[in-house]
């Protein structure tokens, strides 16, 4: 077994650097690496370029960053609950790559899994294609996109092993599966850190192999966005 | 002239037994509450879950469990959760049986805005992409007009658009149309909605012929 887990949060994030590439799991605030980013904001790392689908609320998630104007960069899909990003954004403070869901996703994976690009018909015909390379297969129209290059990925799991396997629960799972090995080095932080041969390995849903380092997360506060219920009749 | 619940309505009409549906935030969320109970329909939401069920009972939450929309869900009886990479693939490779979303524009050929205006609102276009270059079969669900009366059924797009040609059905407040090579067609009108009235609000090119009936709902 090859031990991936390290004491805690401040030594898994050696080596970061301003003006560095971060990716960085989640989907709004659902599977966000609660944790590292409050230690980015601690560390002040600046200059930082962030691939995430969303870039968090005005007080929580990567806008706890964008407040602190430590992002140059956001890559996303979707950017609509922040008040704060949206004033960098149209001040030119802040760069912003807006890129369809699915292509992110797979930008991720193809990084992961060692592809240099793939087609995909997301954006064709739109300015998302604009500059990019398009061809037909089959009668139908595709576009050039490049697998990301990252130097580290953040993600969160629910369960994790000192071996770096991973299970995530419910839609936490998001984006965090297909940043792991996608960037030089992965940070997984986790709610529940467990012994080698605790977990099944039928049911580990990113191997180890794609995460270098590991830690037990803590004081998870999970805020939901929306929360939405019905009423007993 | 229809309500949002009832646009939400006749599009739960469209959907068939053995259907993947994919809902868009707004309008189309409620068609949830409209599918009939006698067929089998499995909701798939994009951030990675499929048999989505209905909002849970207060205190019954879970941060982890959520829609496309953020919104806290339950899930049904056969339900799965995925990563973002597999949740696309079921969409690109066009596993959805059924697109629907809303729009601000979309276009005599199919084509759709629905994700910038340009100086005012760039939220970004989340799987909206993805969903309308993939899909088969895609239904828009929205106003006839916008709030300062003007037609969203036009000629040519004025936004940025989000995909190009893939538009098949739009219901709106006041009407069912089909999108032909040759236009819009008019289907169905909303209960006490004329055809002129629908004329009227339409700017793109609208075919009338002949009598149009009314949506049954």
């Amino acid at each position: 077994m090859i031990r991936k887990t390290v004491a805690n949060v401040e030594e898994a994030l050696k080596g970061i650097k301003d003006g560095m590439t971060f990716m960085v799991g989640g989907f709004g605030l659902c599977g966000i690496p609660e944790n590292i980013i409050a230690e980015l904001v601690k560390i002040g790392v600046k200059d930082i370029t962030c691939i995430s689908n969303n870039a968090g609320v005005d007080d929580f998630g990567l806008g706890l960053l964008l407040h602190k104007h430590q992002i140059r960069k956001m890559v996303s899909s979707y950017v609509g609950e922040n008040d704060e990003f949206e004033r960098q954004m149209l001040s030119g403070e802040l760069e912003v790559e807006l890129t369809p869901q699915g292509t992110l996703a797979e930008k991720c994976r193809a990084a992961q899994a060692g592809f240099p690009a793939f087609y995909t018909p997301a954006g064709y015909g739109t300015e998302v294609a604009q500059g990019k390379e398009t061809r037909e297969f089959n009668g139908k129209m595709y576009v050039l996109e490049e697998a990301f290059k990252a130097d580290f990925s953040f993600v969160k799991a629910w369960k994790g092993d000192e071996a770096g396997n991973l299970i995530f629960k419910g839609t936490a799972r998001n984006f965090n599966p297909a940043m792991c090995g996608a960037a030089t080095i992965t940070v997984a932080e986790v709610e529940e850190l467990l012994p080698a041969g605790s977990l099944d390995p039928n049911e580990i849903h990113v191997p180890g192999i794609f995460v270098q380092r590991i830690f037990q997360g803590k004081d998870y506060e999970k805020r939901i966005e929306q929360l939405t219920v019905r009423t007993l009749k | 002239m229809l309500d949002k619940n009832g646009i939400a309505k006749r599009i739960a009409k469209e959907v068939r037994d053995g259907y993947y549906v994919n809902l868009g935030i707004g309008i189309p969320t409620l068609v949830a509450n409209f599918v009939r109970d006698d067929i089998s329909v499995e909701f798939q939401s994009e951030n990675g879950v499929l048999g989505m069920g209905p909002f849970p009972f207060e205190g019954e939450e879970d941060a982890d469990i959520i829609n496309a929309g953020k919104q806290t869900i339950t899930t049904l009886p056969g339900a799965s959760f995925f990563d973002s990479v597999t949740s696309f693939g079921m969409i690109r490779g066009q596993h959805v049986d059924l697109t629907i979303l809303g729009a601000m524009e979309v276009s005599e050929t199919g084509d759709i805005a629905n994700w910038k205006i340009p100086g005012k609102m760039v939220k970004g276009m989340g799987g909206a992409m993805d969903l309308v270059a993939s899909a088969e079969n895609i239904i828009v669900a929205m106003m006839h007009t916008n709030r300062a009366g003007e037609s969203k059924l036009l000629k040519k797009c004025s936004l940025p658009l989000t995909g190009v040609g893939c538009v098949k059905k739009i219901v709106t407040n006041l009407a069912v149309i089909e999108v032909t090579p040759k236009g819009f067609k008019l289907l169905e009108r909303a209960p006490g909605i004329s055809v002129e009235e629908i004329v009227k609000a339409t700017e793109g090119t609208l075919i009338v012929e002949g009598e149009i009936p009314e949506m049954e709902l």
